[in-house]
């Protein structure tokens, strides 16, 4: 089923016994939008991002992608999804090509695709066709694993902290690559960062998560001026120290 | 079920296997050092006994059946133990990759390796101890195949412990058929057990491929009876190991115990 939005997620809670590490968020990715999911260490962003790659599944709510419901069609909602994410380093003892080949047969590409040398290419990886991914600096095995990302086109992408590890030349190529992936309608981006300018030059909106909640929800570039803030950097620092008000719809106010 | 991922995890193992030369040693290793320590072993049974068995036969012919079943077992394992020691999961998990397709590639790679490790000790059997295995001729295959089914079902079972107890639980998994051996009678008629042990053996299918084996080596024909509940026994092992690996998988979703595997603990 075709759908305006690559992701939308509605009422999802995630609880731990007693914890609750995600509380009942709603929010959608729209095919060609950058959706920055920002917050602080244990805000949720991690377990939101792995509840909708599959890997963790909801207390309660649902995840559609493209309009499939990931609990009812998992494979059929994770074939248009692809995800890069720091803690999730693809195995080393693998090569760089060796990689991209075992995960594009996990995607059920065929294998006389030439989707692999495209991106071989593209994330100038070519020289490294043959290097075991382990031995790779920290910015090439980023690079590797946003090819791998792509691999399969996804509708969805969910990248985690996708430039980390870059030199800032690199850093910014690829943030023009993804920004122009979306900008075609290629596909949605749901993006996390700790890196606000990257943030505020990337994202088309951006959602602040703390204690499991939406806190606030806006455009990067007017969302600061409009809460009194001089950047995006002190408005996060602001959210992320002030306590929540009591929640409205499920969503928290800010103070 | 799709081809292409199921041939995605006999591939990585593959390509592992080519860039390792210490990947493909164990496979070879340790079954042609079993064979040829059992292989004089029989030979010096046989010189010293007027007993009128065969020990070639008997003995080495039950080390060559015990191992296959062993690497069998093994193969399953040692892929799905990849995953664990690249902390792989979350990647391959966030594909499409259904969890019968990801079982399915598991037992292909156990075919593939163990394969090898039965042709490396028929060799060596044959070769240097006139091992005369196929003398036993079509039956090989109900016998192969019963040890075959078993050791998928026990792989299997073994790869859902590792995944709800941990990383750490791997140890508990390379005992297994040295614990089974004494109830399935790899040396001995079960006649020999106590009841008990002899009622433990009977439900497990390699207890009938070893009584058969003996028989015929015996010249007393086989119980083809026995080879047909053997068979029925591994095929429900298998179907409850499946079962149970998509339960705990089904468990480590819900739980979060997938998404941070890492993390030693059998919370």
């Amino acid at each position: 089923m075709a759908s305006d939005d690559a992701l939308r997620a509605e009422g999802l809670r995630k609880q731990y016994g007693s914890t609750v590490a995600v509380d009942g968020i709603s929010f959608g990715v729209r095919v060609g939008e950058i959706v920055g999911l920002l917050g602080p260490n244990g805000a949720g962003k991690t377990t939101t991002i792995n509840m909708v790659l599959g890997v963790l599944q909801p207390s309660a709510g649902t995840i559609r992608i493209e309009g499939i419901d990931l609990a009812r069609q998992r494979s059929l909602a994770l074939a248009h999804t692809n995800f890069s994410a720091v803690y999730a380093t693809l195995p080393g003892n693998l090569t760089v090509y060796q990689n991209l080949r075992f995960f594009s047969l996990l995607y059920n590409m065929p294998s006389g695709s030439s989707r692999i040398d495209e991106l071989l290419n593209e994330f100038d990886l070519l020289r490294l066709r043959n290097t075991r991914s382990g031995l790779l600096s920290s910015g090439e095995q980023t690079r590797l694993a946003l090819a791998k990302a792509l691999l399969n086109r996804p509708r969805l992408l969910l990248l985690d902290e996708p430039t980390a590890s870059l030199d800032p030349s690199a850093a910014d190529l690829i943030r023009s690559r993804i920004r122009a992936m979306a900008s075609r309608g290629a596909c949605g981006i749901l993006w996390t960062s700790h890196n606000m300018y990257e943030v505020e030059e990337t994202c088309d909106r951006v959602l602040f998560l703390s204690r499991g909640r939406i806190l606030l929800e806006g455009d990067p570039k007017t969302l600061p001026p409009a809460h009194g803030a001089a950047s995006l950097e002190e408005l996060f620092i602001r959210l992320a120290r002030e306590p929540l008000a009591p929640a409205v719809d499920g969503r928290a106010a800010v103070r | 079920m799709k081809l292409r991922p199921v041939a995605a995890i006999t591939l990585r193992q593959l390509y592992l296997m080519r860039s390792s030369p210490t990947r493909v040693l164990p496979m070879i290793a340790w079954v042609a050092v079993d064979i040829i320590l059992w292989g004089f072993i029989s030979r010096y049974l046989n010189s010293v006994t007027s007993s009128g068995i065969n020990f070639i036969s008997s003995l080495l012919g039950a080390v060559l059946f015990w191992d296959f079943f062993t690497r069998v077992m093994q193969g399953v394992t040692m892929a799905f133990f990849e995953d664990v020691w690249s902390r792989n999961f979350i990647n391959v998990f966030a594909t499409p990759l259904l969890i019968s397709e990801y079982l399915a590639g598991l037992v292909l790679t156990g075919v593939a390796t163990s394969l090898v490790g039965l042709i490396v000790m028929l060799l060596l059997a044959t070769w240097l101890f006139g091992l005369p295995f196929f003398s036993m001729g079509l039956l090989l295959l109900p016998f192969l195949l019963v040890l075959f089914l078993f050791g998928i079902g026990l792989g299997v079972l073994a790869s859902a412990m590792v995944l709800r107890l941990g990383p750490a639980s791997e140890w508990l998994v390379w005992p297994i058929p040295a614990l089974l051996s004494p109830f399935v009678g790899v040396f001995y008629p079960l006649s020999t057990l106590p009841a008990w042990m002899r009622n433990v053996g009977h439900l497990l299918p390699p207890s009938y491929v070893f009584e058969n084996m003996r028989s015929v080596v015996a010249g007393h024909g086989y119980s083809s009876r026995g080879l047909l509940i053997a068979i029925a026994l591994a095929l429900l092992d298998i179907l409850l190991a499946a079962c149970l690996f998509t339960y705990v998988y089904r468990y480590a979703v819900r739980s979060g115990l997938l998404a941070r595997y890492s993390a030693e603990s059998a919370s």
